[in-house]
């Protein structure tokens, strides 16, 4: 039932961040979006998941978008004028997207019938206590981790070399 | 069964009215201490010693106009203030203020005096905290003012350059602790040390102590570090634009928080309910003599320290603040894998 609420409020918060026009709206929406998949988190007994889901990215990632939609000020997005002068709006992209869509969408469809055994893997009971998480994070996934964060590493010196190009 | 929980919606009520007149306290309070350094008298006409002076501030914000700004955004102007409160009330509600009681006999288990018995519950905190940033930012983004705005944007800074302080000087006591339920951490402060040291966290932790009262300070918007309501700079901050309840909304929920982060200071640094010469069933009345003298200092500092410029301020947070802190967990760290403690 708490499922079925979650997963609904989800599914409209995401779809409803794509069709609002006012990013402030957007990012709100985000949250709301992200808080359910935390609501979903605590339903499937993981309540570290849950929590670090809400601090990372409802706290601290979107904090930050709200904090540049907010600098730069952008209250609503163009008008249908300047839509068909778009580079979005060129006939080469519109075909692209509509080809990656439906790509994502027979991937959808196979995941969801063809590929649906593997999630029982997980002993849920045992992954969502702090303790196992942090063992595996350092063991089993110790490489992923540490590439992650040299990931993270040269996203911030590239912003900081982006932002210093202008003055030397 | 139904004993308890008419126990459990007893002892919800019970902490929500406690956290509602912990406010109209702290008005008071901080009016009268304001006053005492100032060497003035402070209110004392509404009642005995001015001690209904927060109701008649209650009364006097109800009958004010509610006001908006033609060009703020409707929506997100309302649900701001309610962001603020709710988040400050919300918090609360893991922390836990005393050890079981069965309240003299007339429920048959103990009850633990916690709301609700979360075992992330310190992580819960720190989320709901970092929650309550969306009500200031929105408050000074819908108001559609440039003092609003930039006391917001100021906030949403200050807060997330902060927060990092913060979260590093809970992560010692944590390990030292090993666990993240407030429950057990406090569990942990029971005893003394050679028979008169209390075993509270802050006597291995000092740094740490410092480091979060610091940063609660800031996360609280208090002085020295209120620059979202620099008032000087700002006209109020993010809240300029706001007049009667859904002001009196943000008023409330800076002194809730400011009763939170003494609560969680209080449970992990100061031993929490642990305490001598009382019996463990009053523990309570230990807990809030320990916030009330967090609160006391709070409200001090403020009418003591004038305002940090605010690139003193980031300055601080993340050049001198930050790296204590890094340097802090790592030292626990390495000292808890050296001594054992566990």
């Amino acid at each position: 039932m708490l499922f079925y609420l979650f997963a609904a409020v989800a599914v409209v918060a995401s779809l409803l961040v794509i069709a609002q026009r006012n990013p402030i709206y957007s990012v709100l929406l985000l949250i709301a979006s992200f808080g359910a998949l935390s609501g979903l988190y605590v339903l499937l007994d993981a309540p570290f998941v849950a929590v670090i889901q809400i601090i990372v990215y409802a706290g601290a990632i979107m904090v930050l978008f709200l904090f540049v939609v907010m600098l730069l000020n952008a209250p609503h997005e163009e008008t249908e004028l300047d839509e068909r002068v778009h580079p979005m709006m060129h006939p080469g992209a519109v075909r692209l997207g509509a080809a990656l869509a439906v790509a994502l969408v027979v991937e959808l469809v196979w995941a969801l019938t063809e590929g649906g055994g593997e999630s029982g893997a997980f002993n849920s009971g045992a992954v969502s206590s702090v303790n196992a998480i942090g063992r595996l994070l350092f063991t089993e996934y110790a490489f992923p981790f540490e590439v992650t964060s040299i990931l993270i590493l040269v996203a911030m010196v590239g912003a900081v070399v982006i932002a210093r190009r202008e003055h030397p | 069964m139904t004993t308890l929980l008419i126990a459990q919606i007893g002892l919800t009520l019970l902490v929500f009215v406690l956290l509602l007149s912990s406010a109209a306290g702290m008005v008071y309070v901080e009016r009268k201490v304001a006053a005492l350094i100032q060497q003035r008298i402070g209110p004392y006409l509404v009642g005995p010693w001015g001690l209904l002076q927060p109701l008649a501030d209650v009364v006097k914000l109800m009958f004010k106009e509610e006001l908006r700004p033609r060009a703020a955004d409707a929506f997100l102007f309302a649900l701001a203030p309610i962001i603020s409160a709710t988040c400050a009330f919300a918090a609360f509600a893991v922390v836990p203020f005393g050890g079981d009681t069965t309240l003299f006999g007339l429920i048959p288990e103990g009850l633990r005096l916690q709301v609700a018995d979360v075992n992330v519950a310190i992580l819960v905190v720190f989320a709901i905290a970092s929650m309550s940033v969306y009500g200031i930012v929105l408050a000074g983004w819908s108001s559609n003012s440039k003092y609003s705005l930039l006391g917001g944007l100021r906030s949403a800074a200050q807060m997330i350059s902060y927060e990092l302080s913060y979260g590093l000087a809970l992560a010692g006591v944590l390990v030292i602790g090993n666990s993240l339920s407030l429950t057990d951490i406090v569990d942990r402060q029971a005893g003394t040390w050679l028979g008169f040291i209390p075993r509270w966290f802050v006597f291995i932790q000092p740094i740490g102590f410092l480091i979060y009262m610091t940063a609660g300070i800031a996360e609280t918007n208090r002085a020295p570090f209120d620059f979202p309501e620099a008032e000087q700079e700002l006209v109020a901050g993010y809240h300029t634009e706001y007049s009667s309840m859904s002001f009196a909304m943000f008023f409330l929920a800076e002194y809730i928080n400011m009763v939170t982060v003494s609560a969680v200071a209080t449970d992990l640094f100061l031993g929490g309910w642990h305490g001598p010469f009382l019996p463990e069933s009053l523990g309570w009345v230990w807990f809030l003599i320990k916030v009330a003298a967090i609160l006391f200092f709070y409200v001090w500092m403020r009418w003591t320290l004038p305002r940090y410029r605010y690139d003193q301020l980031m300055r601080f947070g993340w050049k001198v603040l930050l790296p204590i802190a890094v340097i802090n967990l790592l030292v626990t760290a390495a000292g808890v894998i050296y001594f054992d403690v566990r």
